[in-house]
């Protein structure tokens, strides 16, 4: 069998993904033996034009991390859908915008203010902004055209399979790879390398009929380790989130915080957490409901985590 | 196995038997006076005295103490034997000659009056209190002192003591009554008020089984392991300590619930001084006074033992009143006026009842109303405004006085009365929402039980299979109550006869492919139809589809989609939407 | 039913079954007049209203949400309504940090005898949403959002 064509690429993300895939470690040298890898920008030299000069559906498979943030990776998500014949939505940022797509609580504007001008480590006196093209004596530079709104790599093109996780765990990975290898996909469109179930369902801990009267945040306790993290108050997306990771941040004695995103019935992630955070609430009167909701400092950002970009709203009015 | 001969019958007794346990056996009657089965034989009053003719230490003995041997002849009815007991009886007499007991005795052996020196004594020195408190109540509070004709029963130094703890054993065990516990009038106020003053009693007089209880929270022996008097002197050996409460459970096809109702606690109308001015009562406690089996012996009597010469009764006490309760509690008219009928029976006294309206709505309530008209019942169509008992005239001295406005004559009144009834209206028990709760029914404005339909279905609730009848529901009076009970009976058969139970085809369904037994749906369940199954490692949450009323609220919490509703999908929701969006955008 | 300048909001209307559901029934058969902006969603209970109904509503283009049950304590299900009390704070609050303003959304309790207070509550949603102008969450947002200016 001739070997697999491969490809990988890293549009808006932190490069954890990346970092997940060598966590292989010595697997790596048998995923090099299966295939090849024709673009992988993070760990090795390579440049656009040689893939634009690739035929379309050169490329066997793809694994796309990072949501669409500007021009750039428009392109590159619209090259090498072109060039692949299948495409992978590698990670959460990929799958459901993540944690870059927190950035749609603001637009272009708002966020270049913000990292331009506001932030307190930020001296830029000039008002210096990015800008898309610059003449120097050499000829023209350009930048990337940086969007409004973060999107997903399945809201810019289509998207056979979802790996999600931040990162995905390595043995998940793996088993995909494997997977891609053996030419044992299933019908395109699905999520690959996750549970059917939630995260409850892979973590061990002693689970109660939940009624929360004070929610409190991971710096403020030191939580039981047996006890259901919800019980303790802590708002644990493990009952919201998809399993496959194997638990991991619970088993940390941490809140998970979403990052498989929905299970496959639900539309949006963040909305259906929040209905059962507040349906635990220990009150039956408004004034009760208001002390311990007002506890919940930021919802947006503590149910949308890894994806507001893939909710129903995608992000925020401005 | 002992033979003896008692009066030339032998006897086959078991060891240990004493004299007089074989005679009693075997019918042959022998007075006693210091004997109580649950104390040990104490010989001390000499009434039991027998002749042993043969076999045995021969002579007089107190057969109370004297033990059955083989071979015993004893005879208690020799002359010997009858001489020496009337001296004890003729003695015992002497010293206490009105004592019912000792009259009694004597009269029954001819004595008419004692020769001796007379006394006037309620105590014969039989020592049971003596005993009881030693053998019994393990406390030793009181014992004899002096000797001779001096001795007598009390405490050390003849002052309180400390060692007494207040059980009452030495006053109940007491023939002659010599024993008096203070404070006891306090208790039979109480009763008055309908709380038991006894720590072991039966709760009320037609309780079901009809067995007394202890109060644990009253009870010397629970409070402080001493006492334990009930447990030796019940004969048929029924009181045990180690009893404790069980759970049962029992698996049922329909649940009638019939918790009934709350009296109206009077104290909540401050004006009407109840509580706070004596011979203001409630409607329950007359009903206590009137009972013949009561503390009062079914006479109405004031609290200093008078007889009333005027009541008033008050109705709408708690009803018909935006303060309290907003609704009519519909029993109270109807036994107000029994209440009317009853003073006028049982004392002649003046009878005023003070009424908003008169609902004398039931089948012979109205004609009851009018004979109570011809009984010369006063009554004043107002609202009684006050109580109290500070007098403006010398008539009212010493009176309670009634404020109200009587509409019909359009003046305000001042009435000096004796006692003041006050007509409670109903209330829905304290427990009611949790009641509710745990068998998923509603509860109306008022707060009673709330029906299926008022007219349809009167006795079904939200939750099928579950009943309810009587005041639980609503007040009503015993007819109606009987009434929707039969209801309420006939439609658990139907149900039961059924064999099966149909269901609104909207329940909730969880996909045990999706859920992952997070367990948040289970106390959302306001009818507990979600029971976790363990499954492999975890579990998962499961509808018991009998039980659910298809809310939907599991659907809406269920952080994981694997709850949905049949008839209101999410999907199905949304296309509801999505429709109306589109059409509204068409529009 | 709108004219060239004025707005017709549109608003979507979940209702309970056993009390705001009747309540409207009631308003209708009372003869009692309130704008037709609102389309009702029947739901069994309040405690049904998923906060992801609310968010596909805004998303599917609705100008406003409203959300009506049993009076606390009349539930028919004892203690659905609850939850409607307890979603909606924690929804406002999200939707607050989404840009929505927070008369778009409204949670009423209305019995199957208060015609009068669902015709008010309507008429007055409305007359909000009207003066705050149209939503159109997705085609102002998402698409606009992208173009490059």
């Amino acid at each position: 069998m001739a070997k697999l064509k491969l490809a990988l690429y890293w549009a808006a993300t932190c490069g954890g993904c990346e970092v997940a895939v060598l966590d292989l470690n010595e697997k790596i040298l048998d995923v090099a033996a299966a295939a090849d890898i024709y673009l992988w920008p993070v760990a090795m030299d390579y440049k656009y034009k040689d893939a634009e000069a690739w035929h379309d559906k050169f490329i066997d498979v793809c694994l796309f991390n990072g949501a669409i943030r500007n021009s750039e990776g428009e392109h590159l998500a619209k090259l090498l859908r072109a060039k692949s014949k299948v495409m992978v939505a590698f990670g959460s940022c990929a799958c459901f915008g993540g944690i870059p797509g927190l950035a749609n609580v603001a637009d272009r504007e708002g966020v270049f203010a913000r990292v331009y001008g506001e932030t307190p480590s930020t001296d830029n006196s000039d008002g210096t902004r990015p800008q898309t093209s610059f003449t120097v004596p050499e000829g023209e530079l350009t930048l990337p055209y940086f969007y409004d709104t973060v999107k997903t790599l399945g809201q810019t093109v289509p998207v056979d399979y979802f790996l999600p996780g931040c990162p995905p765990v390595t043995k998940q990975i793996w088993a995909v790879v494997q997977a891609i290898v053996a030419g044992q996909l299933p019908p395109p469109g699905s999520f690959v390398g996750v549970a059917e179930k939630s995260v409850c369902e892979e973590c061990p801990r002693v689970k109660e009929e939940k009624k929360v009267t004070a929610f409190v945040r991971p710096h403020q306790v030191i939580p039981q380790p047996e006890k259901c993290l919800l019980e303790q108050g802590l708002i644990c997306c493990g009952p919201a989130t998809r399993g496959g990771c194997g638990a991991q941040c619970v088993n940390a004695n941490m809140p998970c915080r979403g990052c498989y995103g929905p299970t496959e019935r639900v539309t949006d992630q963040g909305a259906k957490m929040l209905s059962a955070i507040a349906s635990i609430i220990d009150a039956t009167d408004e004034a009760g409901v208001k002390k311990v909701v007002d506890q919940i400092v930021d919802p947006l950002g503590t149910f949308y985590r890894f994806g507001l970009p893939n909710s129903l709203l995608t992000r925020v009015r401005v | 196995m002992i033979t003896l001969t008692i009066n030339d019958r032998r006897l086959q007794v078991q060891e240990g038997t004493t004299v007089l346990q074989a005679a009693k056996g075997a019918g042959i009657q022998i007075p006693t006076l210091c004997y109580h089965e649950a104390l040990a034989p104490y010989g001390a009053c000499r009434m039991c005295l027998v002749e042993v003719v043969a076999g045995g230490r021969l002579g007089l003995s107190a057969s109370c103490a004297y033990p059955a041997q083989e071979g015993l002849v004893v005879r208690t009815d020799s002359s010997r034997v009858l001489k020496a007991r009337r001296m004890v009886a003729e003695l015992l007499l002497a010293r206490c000659p009105n004592v019912p007991e000792i009259q009694t005795l004597a009269q029954e052996m001819g004595i008419e009056r004692p020769r001796f020196h007379i006394e006037d004594e309620k105590c014969t020195l039989c020592g049971l209190c003596v005993r009881t408190c030693e053998e019994i109540a393990g406390v030793s509070a009181i014992n004899f002192i002096q000797r001779g004709t001096e001795r007598e029963v009390t405490t050390p130094f003849a002052v309180p003591s400390e060692a007494c703890i207040t059980c009452g054993a030495c006053a109940m065990v007491c023939p002659t009554g010599a024993i008096v516990i203070e404070g006891a009038e306090e208790i039979k106020h109480r009763e008055l008020r309908l709380g038991p003053a006894k720590a072991i009693h039966v709760p009320f007089l037609q309780a079901v089984p009809k067995a007394p209880l202890i109060d644990a929270g009253q009870c010397i022996h629970f409070r402080t392991g001493k006492c334990g008097v009930c447990e030796r002197f019940c004969l048929s050996n029924a009181i045990d300590y180690e009893m404790e409460d069980e759970e049962v459970e029992i698996e049922v096809g329909a649940i009638i619930l019939a918790t009934g109702f709350e009296p109206f606690d009077c104290s909540r109308v401050a004006q009407y001084g109840y509580g706070r001015l004596p011979n203001v009562i409630s409607g329950l406690e007359f009903e206590r006074m009137c009972n013949a089996g009561g503390p009062t012996g079914g006479k109405v009597v004031l609290e200093d033992g008078r007889s009333p010469e005027s009541v008033a009764i008050f109705h709408c006490v708690g009803s018909r009143d935006e303060n309290y309760n907003e609704y009519c509690s519909r029993v109270c008219c109807m036994y107000s006026l029994k209440f009317a009928h009853l003073v006028r029976e049982k004392t002649g006294s003046k009878v005023y009842e003070l009424y908003i309206d008169m609902r004398a709505f039931g089948k012979g309530y109205e004609e009851f109303y009018k004979r109570l008209l011809m009984e010369d019942v006063i009554f004043i169509r107002g609202k009684g405004a006050e109580v109290t008992d500070v007098a403006e005239t010398p008539e009212e001295q010493g009176k309670l006085i009634v404020k109200c406005e009587d509409t019909l004559l359009g003046i305000v009144r001042r009435i000096p009365v004796d006692m003041v009834i006050l007509s409670a209206g109903l209330e829905p028990r304290q427990d009611a929402a949790e009641v509710a709760r745990l068998f998923g029914i509603n509860r109306s404005k008022d707060g009673f039980f709330l029906e299926r339909h008022p007219k349809l279905a009167p006795v079904e609730t939200a939750s099928d299979g579950v009943f309810v009848a009587g005041a639980c529901q609503g007040p009503k009076d015993i007819p109606d109550s009987v009434a929707q009970g039969a209801a309420a009976a006939a439609g658990a058969l139907a149900l039961i006869d059924l064999g099966k139970v149909e269901i609104e085809p909207i329940t909730a369904l969880i996909d045990e492919a999706i859920c992952s037994g997070c367990k948040i749906c289970i106390g959302l369940c306001p009818y507990t139809a979600i029971e976790f199954v363990c499954r492999d490692t975890t579990g998962i949450a499961q509808v018991k589809e009998a039980l659910c009323k298809g809310c939907g609220i599991c659907v809406a919490a269920c952080p994981a989609g694997a709850a949905t509703q049949r008839g209101y999908t999410t999907q199905q929701i949304y296309g509801e939407m999505e429709g109306a969006l589109l059409a509204e955008a068409r529009g | 039913m709108s004219g060239k300048n004025s707005f017709e909001p549109r608003i979507i209307g979940f209702l309970c079954r056993w009390c705001s559901y009747q309540g409207a029934d009631l308003a209708g058969t009372s003869r009692r007049h309130y704008p037709p902006n609102m389309v009702p969603v029947r739901v069994m209970c309040s405690g049904r209203v998923d906060p992801t109904f609310v968010l596909k509503a805004i998303a599917d283009g609705a100008d406003g949400v409203l959300i009506c049950g049993c009076h606390p304590g009349d539930c028919h299900y004892q203690s659905g309504n609850f939850n409607a009390m307890r979603r909606y704070p924690l929804l406002m609050k999200a939707l607050e940090q989404f840009g929505i303003e927070k008369e778009r959304v409204r949670l009423e309790w209305i019995s199957a005898s208060e015609s009068e207070k669902f015709a008010l509550v309507v008429k007055e949603m409305t007359e909000t949403v009207r003066r705050l102008g149209p939503l159109e969450w997705n085609r102002r947002l998402f698409q606009e959002g992208q173009r490059k200016t």
